[in-house]
Order: structure tokens, then C-alpha cells, then sequence
């Protein structure tokens, strides 16, 4: 790779890049804090370049939101609600069943489903809920549950993670989100989300998950009150524990939305820091295959410039996003697949509609 | 495979060129626009940028957008704000709202006015002359007014020539002169999007003459409607060949078509679309100073990686905006926002005056 770097301290990190030498904490760091975006930029391309060519993936999903009631209720959240709450909602099996039925006729690929924790819901509803989409669409795959909800679910089932994973698994559950995870640091888990499951516990559930053979994605919810150390040090724990398993599919940045929050006076995050991310995730996470840049959270016109900066993947169709949208999120609520195509094609990739594992549609 | 080999090697050979500062020709501008990876483009032009301005500095201007009239018989289809006389919703500013447009303007920082309108068949000469005077003898504003569609318009019912409407002007308080209604500087495009909107010839004689008057002026490009990618590049040699001439322009401004509540039915440009143009933009103008970067159009976040794409200036502020907002998109960028865009990229931030001294740090 022939290029001038306005920033000299990204050729000791280019000749890593080029060798295939793996990143350390120190070249996070560096690149995080240079202003070069577009050496940062063509360091991440590069590597996306080598393993996906022009080719830039989404998937045609629908997202399932059984339930906002949450124990944890973290501050970041403008989704979850306390049980008798204003807005707070359950969706009963036949709710389910009807929303799933409102889009029989759309080529659904992907069932995203994940809710609050919700202490009223019953082990075998999360069954239930999984049944009812294998009979409604037994053709799509069912990613469901967070590491944070799996441990509820054994919690309320009584069962080991073991146990759970095995029954949910035998109810058709195929693959996990990656959320939850936020920022793998005590430090801001005690300040933000001082309910939810540590680190520690969110690794060991995605490493009992990817043992049974199921695979998940992973996530980082940057922008709020996270240092930059904090940000490597959890893509460094995902890439060590991705050496272990291989369960990751892809990660997924995620842009911290202040409104409606318990941390509303937070600004957004601007262009450069999401580009940063995404760039950043592709360099560091050189045993993740996939990188996307989710436009819910950084608006479709970033997410279409985030393909030259090391995303391979658009996320997904959508059509009716609510988490981050509640959180005040400007983007489109859901994106038609000729506009998927177009924001990709007109960025000069050629888009490839996948499955949840990334096999080809068509 | 010679054939290939040849392509590859004429596309090298041209970034080459561009990198090393020389001037780019049509054929070259247009290999680049459409063919040019997206992040080598913002390489070159980031570079350009750095050498034609190297201070790492981004300015802004803080002001307002005053719309003295949107009556206009021009009528071009991709115009969403304006209304034919008689229309319900038709208007002329009254000097009330104008005083207490502007007393807000400068009270919230803001050192000029931007002051544009349709071509409105009732005003004459005298409404202009009297407008500036007005605004001069009650405000110390820089008055940045009248694109020269409106100029060409006021001379045409005056039965003036350019020069002499445009001395009238200066001598009444205008400014400076904004680069809009350039819309794309090819007679074959204006004629399907603008077909009673002044011709190529007349943008370009108004912007020489104001420019010979001592009036500085910016130029515009609004592209993703009927156009071609030989048609930006052409409009961007007509931009360049006058500044060879005059080096009258202060900044040039590309921005995108928004087609919502238009009479034009395309897809809207994407931010990809838009940064190339820029890029290009950019590395094509080597003698206008400054690029600005288009929130209005593109929002906060393409604004602020347009940074890297070749723009130095973030523009105006705009406590007010009507044109664009008539169109669909409504983006706001208060000024601390501005700011904090600009430093987190990590440049300073200067508010500027039309003339791009700076200001305030």
C-alpha cells in the first residue's frame, strides 16, 4: 500500500496493517487520537478491501420488541420502563403472532427480537415466542435474546446457562444480538448500568453460546461517558475471547442517542468519532470477519460513507426501529430494499443480500 | 490486457498529476468523478485543501437568510419555495419584519444578512435601491444580496446595463454578491430545470461584472437533478475559467437538488454522491480560496467529514433558512454545535466575515 500519511505515527501501524501483524492497545490508541481520518480511513479499507472486495452485505429483517418493561433500567436507555409504567407494554404470544402476520408477505430473512427484563415474563414464554415465529416463518432465522436476557431467562427458568441455551436452542433459536455489552468497563457499569450483568458474566454467556455451535455478533455503546482506553479494552476482550470460540459473526458500533435518557445533556457523537469507530473495529478486530455501520443509530448517510471506512455490512431493512428512534435517532425508521441498494451501489460497492450467516439471497 | 493496463495506468498518471498540485483538465476531472475511489479523492483534495489553506482552521459565518420576496416568475421545476403573484401565500417583507429580522440577527453575533428573492414583476429598480438604503441607514450590516438571476432581472425591467444597475446597488449598500441561481451552468440543463431563469452567458457577465465593479462574489453549483457528470465538470471550467479572469469569487458551494415538493422526480443524491463532487470541486477550482461544505443539505454529520473531502468553511450559521427547508430537509446547527463539529475534528474554529477575515477565535 503506496500512501502518504499526514499523520506520521500511522506508518508504524500501516506496516503492521500490511504484514497482517496484529494491533496492539498502544495502535488503538494512536489511531483513535489522529486526526488523519482519511489515513485511518484507508488503513480500514484495506483490510475490508482484502477480505470482502466491493462486495457490502444487509440483510432483510424485522425487528421484534416483546416487551420495554426492564429491571435493569439503565441510564442510557430511553426504551425500557418500570412495570405499571407510562407506555410500558408486554406483547402476549398472539401479539406476536400479529405482528409477525402484518409482514407474512415481505421476504422477512431475520427475525431480530430482544425486549427488557421483564420479571412477569415466564421461562416458557421466551419458548413460547420462539416457537410462534418458527411456525409463523419457519423459513427466517431467529436471532433473539441478548447475553443479558439469556441470563434473566436462566434465572427465571431456574436453569443453568447451559440448560438454557440447549432449550432455546431446541425451540429454534439460531443466533444472538450482540447487545448488552455497552462498554466492558467497571468503571462505567457502575455509573450507567449498575443492574445489568458484568463483563465477566456477558463473555462467559457468549462463550457457553458458541460452544453449542450457535453464533452471535458483538456490540460497543460508545459516545457517553466511556474514556478512549475503555473502548479498546473491550474490543481487545472480544478479540481475545473471538479467538477462543470464532462465534462472532460480525460488530456492530453503536452510537450513544442522549434523548430521552437519564443522560440527555450528553451531546451526539459527530461523524469523525463514528467513522473512528467503525475503522477502528476493523483494524483491531482482525479475527471478526464483519464490521457493520448501522445506520439506525449514525443516520443512512454516514452508514453509505462508513463502507470506505471498514464496514462490509448495512445492517438490516428494518422497517420499524424503535429503540434507538425513542432516543431520538433521525434516521429513517426502516429503508426499502431499493434504497438499501441504492445507498450501497451509489457508494460504489455492489450489494449482496444475505442471511444471518452471511450466505448469499438468490 | 494493454487496453487495461493503459486505463489503470492513465487513472494513476491523473492522481499523480493531482497530487502533485498541477492543474486538471476536463477529461482528467471527469476520469476522477466517476471512476476515483472514494477515499483517494479525499485524499487529494483534503492535500489541496492543506495547500491552499494550510492552517488547520475551519470558519464559519454567522447570519441569517432573508427571503425579501418568494413571488417569482421564473418557475423552474426544482424550486419548492417560491409562489406565482396573486398566490395565496404570496409575499413581499415589510420593513417591520425586515428591522426585526435583522435586529435579532445581529444581537445573536451575526455580521451580515444573506438577502435573496424571486423575481418578482412588481419590484423595480427604486424597491431594491430603497431596501438596501433602509437596511444601511438603520443597521451596521454587511448586506451579501441578489444572486445574479435577480440582478439580471432588475437591470432587464430597468432597461440598465449590468454595470450600471450593479454601481447603483453598490452605491446603495450592497456588499457582496452570493453565487446562487448558477444552479448548472449548461444551457441545454437550464433549459429543461429553468427555462425562464437567466442563461449561462448572463450568470457569468453579471458575476465578470461585479467583479470588475470591485463587488466580490461567491459561486454555487446545485447538482444531482438532469445533469451528467460532464455537465458539473463543465460548469466547474466555466467557475474557473472567469476566476482566471477576474479572481472575484471568494468560495465556491456545492450543494445537492432536494427534490421533495419539487416538479422533479429523481432520487435524491447521496452523501457519497455529494463528498466526490466536492472532492473534485475542490481539486478542479485550484484558484478560489475556499470550499464550503453544505449542512443545510447534508446535515451535521456529512458536514463535518466534508472537512476532510476539501471544504475549509462550514458557511453560515443561518438563524434562518427557507429555500431548503421548503424542499423537505430541515437540519439545524446552532453555532456552539458548529463549533464542537469543527473542533472534534480537530481543527480550530473562527467565525468570519464575508470576506473570510476572521473575526473572533
Amino acid at each position: 500500500m503506496k500512501y502518504f500519511f499526514l499523520d506520521k505515527s500511522l506508518y508504524e501501524i500501516k506496516d503492521k496493517v500490511v504484514s497482517g501483524e496484529r494491533l496492539g492497545f498502544e495502535d488503538g490508541l494512536a489511531l483513535y487520537k489522529s486526526n488523519d481520518l482519511i489515513g485511518v480511513g484507508h488503513l480500514a479499507d484495506y483490510v475490508r478491501r482484502k477480505l470482502h472486495g466491493k462486495k457490502a452485505f444487509y440483510v432483510y429483517n424485522q425487528h421484534l420488541n416483546f416487551t420495554n418493561i426492564c429491571l435493569n433500567r439503565c441510564l442510557f436507555c430511553a426504551f425500557s420502563r418500570d412495570d405499571g409504567g407510562k407506555d410500558a407494554f408486554a406483547l402476549s404470544i398472539d401479539d406476536v403472532r400479529s405482528r409477525l402476520m402484518e409482514r407474512i408477505n415481505e421476504p422477512v430473512r431475520e427475525l431480530h427480537v430482544v425486549g427488557g427484563l421483564n420479571p412477569s415474563l415466564s421461562f416458557d414464554y421466551y419458548i413460547e415466542v420462539l416457537n410462534t415465529i418458527k411456525e409463523v416463518r419457519p423459513d427466517s432465522t431467529i436471532k433473539a435474546f441478548t447475553a443479558v436476557e439469556i441470563d434473566h431467562i436462566a434465572k427465571v427458568g431456574g436453569l443453568s446457562i447451559e440448560e438454557t441455551i440447549a432449550e432455546l436452542k431446541k425451540a429454534g433459536l439460531e443466533m444472538i444480538p450482540g447487545g448488552g455489552a455497552e462498554v466492558m468497563s467497571d468503571r462505567v457499569r457502575k455509573k450507567l448500568f449498575p443492574r445489568k450483568i458484568d463483563s465477566n458474566r456477558w463473555l462467559e454467556i457468549m462463550e457457553a453460546l458458541h460452544s453449542t455451535g450457535l453464533t452471535s455478533n458483538a456490540t460497543m455503546l460508545y459516545g457517553h461517558i466511556e474514556t478512549l482506553d475503555e473502548r479498546i479494552d473491550h474490543l481487545i476482550k472480544l478479540r481475545e475471547l473471538q479467538d477462543k470460540t470464532g462465534g462472532f459473526t460480525a460488530f456492530i458500533p453503536l452510537a450513544f442517542h442522549s434523548q430521552n435518557t437519564r443522560l440527555s445533556h450528553l451531546p451526539g457523537t459527530t461523524a469523525f468519532d463514528d467513522l473512528k469507530n467503525i475503522a477502528l473495529a476493523r483494524l483491531m478486530l482482525d479475527n471478526f470477519s464483519h464490521i457493520k455501520a448501522y445506520w439506525v443509530m449514525i443516520g443512512e448517510r454516514l452508514a453509505q460513507v462508513g463502507l470506505s471506512f471498514g464496514a462490509d455490512d448495512l445492517d438490516g431493512t428494518i422497517i420499524e426501529e424503535k429503540i434507538t428512534h425513542m432516543a431520538g435517532a433521525k434516521s429513517a425508521k426502516g429503508l426499502t430494499r431499493a434504497q438499501m441498494e441504492h445507498l450501497i451501489f451509489s457508494a460504489g460497492f455492489t450489494p449482496v443480500e444475505r442471511d444471518s450467516f452471511y450466505g448469499k439471497i438468490g | 490486457m494493454l487496453l487495461l493496463w493503459i486505463m489503470i495506468n492513465n487513472m494513476n498518471s491523473i492522481i499523480e498529476k493531482a497530487a502533485s498540485n498541477e492543474r486538471i483538465h476536463f477529461t482528467e476531472a471527469l476520469k476522477l468523478l466517476n471512476e476515483a475511489e472514494l477515499l483517494t479523492l479525499a485524499d487529494l483534495a483534503n492535500k489541496k485543501r492543506l495547500n491552499l489553506n494550510p492552517e488547520p482552521v475551519v470558519t464559519f459565518v454567522v447570519d441569517r437568510n432573508i427571503n425579501y420576496t418568494n413571488i417569482c416568475i421564473s418557475g423552474c421545476l426544482f424550486c419548492a419555495f417560491y409562489c406565482p403573484p396573486g398566490h395565496a401565500d404570496a409575499y413581499v417583507i415589510s420593513k417591520k419584519e425586515l428591522k426585526e429580522k435583522i435586529k435579532e440577527t445581529l444581537s445573536l453575533g451575526g455580521t451580515q444578512i444573506l438577502l435573496q428573492g424571486g423575481l418578482n414583476p412588481s419590484l423595480s429598480l427604486d424597491y431594491y435601491i430603497d431596501l438596501l438604503k433602509f437596511i444601511k441607514d438603520n443597521f451596521p450590516v454587511h448586506i451579501h444580496g441578489f444572486s445574479p438571476p435577480e440582478i439580471a432581472f432588475i437591470a432587464e425591467k430597468s432597461s440598465l446595463s449590468f454595470e450600471d444597475t450593479i454601481n447603483k446597488l453598490i452605491d446603495a449598500g450592497l456588499g457582496s454578491i452570493p453565487g446562487g441561481g448558477a444552479e448548472i451552468l449548461v444551457d441545454e440543463i437550464r433549459e429543461k430545470t429553468s427555462p425562464n431563469k437567466c442563461s449561462v452567458d448572463q450568470w457569468l457577465k453579471v458575476m465578470k461584472t461585479a467583479h470588475n465593479c470591485g463587488l466580490r462574489t461567491t459561486a454555487t453549483m446545485m447538482f444531482g437533478h438532469m445533469e451528467k457528470p460532464e455537465h458539473i465538470i463543465e460548469h466547474l471550467m466555466k467557475i474557473r475559467n472567469l476566476q482566471d479572469n477576474t479572481g472575484g469569487f471568494t468560495a465556491f458551494i456545492p450543494w445537492t437538488f432536494q427534490p421533495d415538493n419539487t416538479r422533479i422526480k429523481v432520487e435524491k443524491a447521496t452523501s457519497v454522491e455529494y463528498l466526490r463532487v466536492l472532492a473534485v470541486s475542490r481539486l478542479f477550482l485550484d484558484n478560489i480560496q475556499n470550499i464550503q461544505a453544505s449542512w443545510v443539505t447534508q446535515g451535521d454529520k456529512i458536514a463535518q467529514v466534508a472537512l476532510v473531502f476539501g471544504a475549509n468553511d462550514l458557511g453560515s450559521t443561518m438563524i434562518e433558512e427557507n429555500v431548503v427547508a421548503a424542499a423537505g430537509v430541515k437540519f439545524r446547527l446552532p453555532k456552539e454545535e458548529m463549533i464542537r463539529l469543527i473542533r472534534e475534528a480537530g481543527y480550530q474554529a473562527m467565525q468570519r466575515d464575508c470576506f473570510y477575515n476572521i473575526i473572533k477565535t
